[in-house]
């Protein structure tokens, strides 16, 4: 069975919908600013990137705004856009013959804000009952479901950073066990004051104040990760099905993918990530010589990107393989990062175009990787690797093919 | 409390499909048909104790089925927690 990616969806702070966001990331467009939704003047860091002129109202209709997080709001509309791009009528397909996968790291923060805010001013009864299920991670997935009458096995898996992958992964399970289309994906949004301090509390995020010198991964200068919002979905089908129904398009094959979880900290075995790689691409019937590029996890601390790299000249050799992080120019978006990194992947493929890695100068020789740099770079390509780490252990690699 | 209050409260609530025009018309079509489900119905009853002071509990909500059997249940927990004050 091959599963291929027919419909791609985007919710990302430098544009709405995949073409919007490939051309702003080959227009180094930086969607990195100041939080703008609530006074952050009095936290240490400052910066995300952000969805600035996401009007949820225009998208969607007020049935479902009353019941809904920022982030489902998100998740509803990039599924919307992955259909229409897929050109898949949800009508013309048996109910049970569609899976929603998702992944989503922290909920519905801004949400879970608000009521909570009531319920200590106002009391419980003020509180909405749409929050029994608007907090939940689970909720966009059963809002996409419901929305386009999606009843095949659907899931949500959390995962931090490496929770996108894994779904897209897990849809493709779904396919090899008879179902022929699934919206996958994850997306991230949590950026009240509440979600804020919890992504402070990881002591990973950045508090550089300059956006341009804020997230450098791979660089010497690396000083932590700017989060940022958004993410991707993509559908997910069966190739013989999606030739059946006349598929608009192939953006490529999902052709091998695995997770590794790493050692416990101070067990001196080495982290996992190596191990992914090796797995997934044994999973797609590659040898590293035959993967044309490598979208990098891009952690932005020192000791985790001399991780990466080391993984990376590990299996490919020193310089073995071009690498790029075009996350620099949104942050990290979580359950959204591997997602909207694929979506790069299939559109690099597509157009034979490695997006440089924004901000990037100093990368450590030491690092002995081809960080792509300056200019986006012109290639003949094939295969991509997609890479994503979540913090607390969480490897995926994902291996996408034209 | 009148329809013009409860339209307002059901839209703030739970949003109103555009095809749907509560009014006379509609004041007997059941709520399941206009597209509110339970909860849709417990955030309105809470919305209504914190406007009007009326009091109807989760377990009366869920079976109150027409716009027309709200209006009158409010006007019943009206009367009965006036009589009770009295």
């Amino acid at each position: 069975m091959k599963a291929v990616f027919t419909g791609l969806g985007v919710m990302a702070p430098i544009g709405i919908g995949a073409e919007a966001y490939w051309s702003a990331t080959l227009e180094r467009v930086s969607g990195i600013t100041e939080l703008e939704r609530f006074d952050a003047s009095g936290y240490p860091a400052r910066l995300a990137g952000q969805l600035r002129d996401f009007k949820a109202e225009q998208y969607l209709s007020n049935r479902l705004l009353p019941q809904t997080d920022r982030v489902t709001r998100l998740a509803l509309v990039a599924a919307e856009q992955a259909l229409g791009d897929a050109d898949v009528d949800p009508e013309s397909f048996d109910d049970f013959d569609m899976s929603v996968i998702g992944s989503n790291a922290t909920g519905g923060f801004e949400f879970t804000h608000r009521e909570i805010q009531k319920l200590w001013t106002h009391g419980p009864e003020r509180v909405s009952v749409y929050e029994s299920f608007a907090w939940f991670n689970a909720a966009n997935t059963g809002q996409i479901s419901i929305r386009h009458g999606m009843r095949g096995p659907g899931s949500v898996l959390v995962a931090e950073q490496a929770g996108g992958l894994d779904a897209v992964a897990h849809a493709r399970r779904v396919l090899r066990e008879g179902v022929p289309l699934a919206v996958t994906g994850g997306v991230e949004s949590s950026y009240d004051p509440w979600g804020w301090v919890s992504h402070l509390a990881t002591g990973r995020i950045s508090t550089v104040p300059d956006p341009r010198r804020a997230y450098l991964p791979f660089d010497e200068a690396a000083a932590g990760y700017v989060p940022g919002e958004g993410g991707a979905y993509l559908i997910l089908e069966e190739e013989q099905a999606a030739r059946r129904r006349g598929a608009a398009q192939v953006y490529g094959e999902l052709a091998g993918h695995a997770s590794t979880f790493d050692p416990r900290p101070g067990s001196g075995r080495p982290p996992g990530l190596a191990r992914a790689i090796r797995l997934a691409l044994a999973d797609a019937g590659l040898q590293p010589g035959e993967i044309d590029v490598v979208f990098a996890d891009a952690a932005g601390l020192p000791e985790l990107d001399r991780a990466e790299a080391d993984a990376l000249a590990e299996v490919f050799g020193p310089h073995g393989v071009p690498v790029s992080a075009p996350k620099t120019l949104v942050g990290r978006l979580y359950a959204g990062g591997g997602p909207l990194d694929l979506v790069c992947a299939l559109l690099s493929l597509r157009d034979g175009v490695i997006p440089a890695t924004a901000h990037v100068r100093d990368v450590p020789a030491d690092y002995r990787i081809d960080l792509v740099r300056g200019e986006h770079r012109s290639a003949r390509l094939r295969t991509a690797l997609v890479l994503a780490r979540g913090n607390g252990g969480y490897n995926s690699a994902l291996v996408v093919r034209r | 409390m009148t329809i013009d209050d409860l339209r307002r409260i059901l839209t703030e609530c739970a949003g109103m499909d555009e095809s749907v025009h509560l009014d006379g018309e509609t004041l007997d079509a059941s709520f399941t048909d206009l597209g509110y489900d339970s909860l849709a119905l417990m955030e309105t009853a809470s919305r209504i104790k914190e406007e009007f002071g009326i009091r109807i509990s989760d377990e009366e909500i869920a079976t109150v089925q027409t716009p027309r059997l709200l209006l009158a249940a409010v006007a019943e927990a009206a009367r009965s927690q006036v009589a009770q004050a009295a």
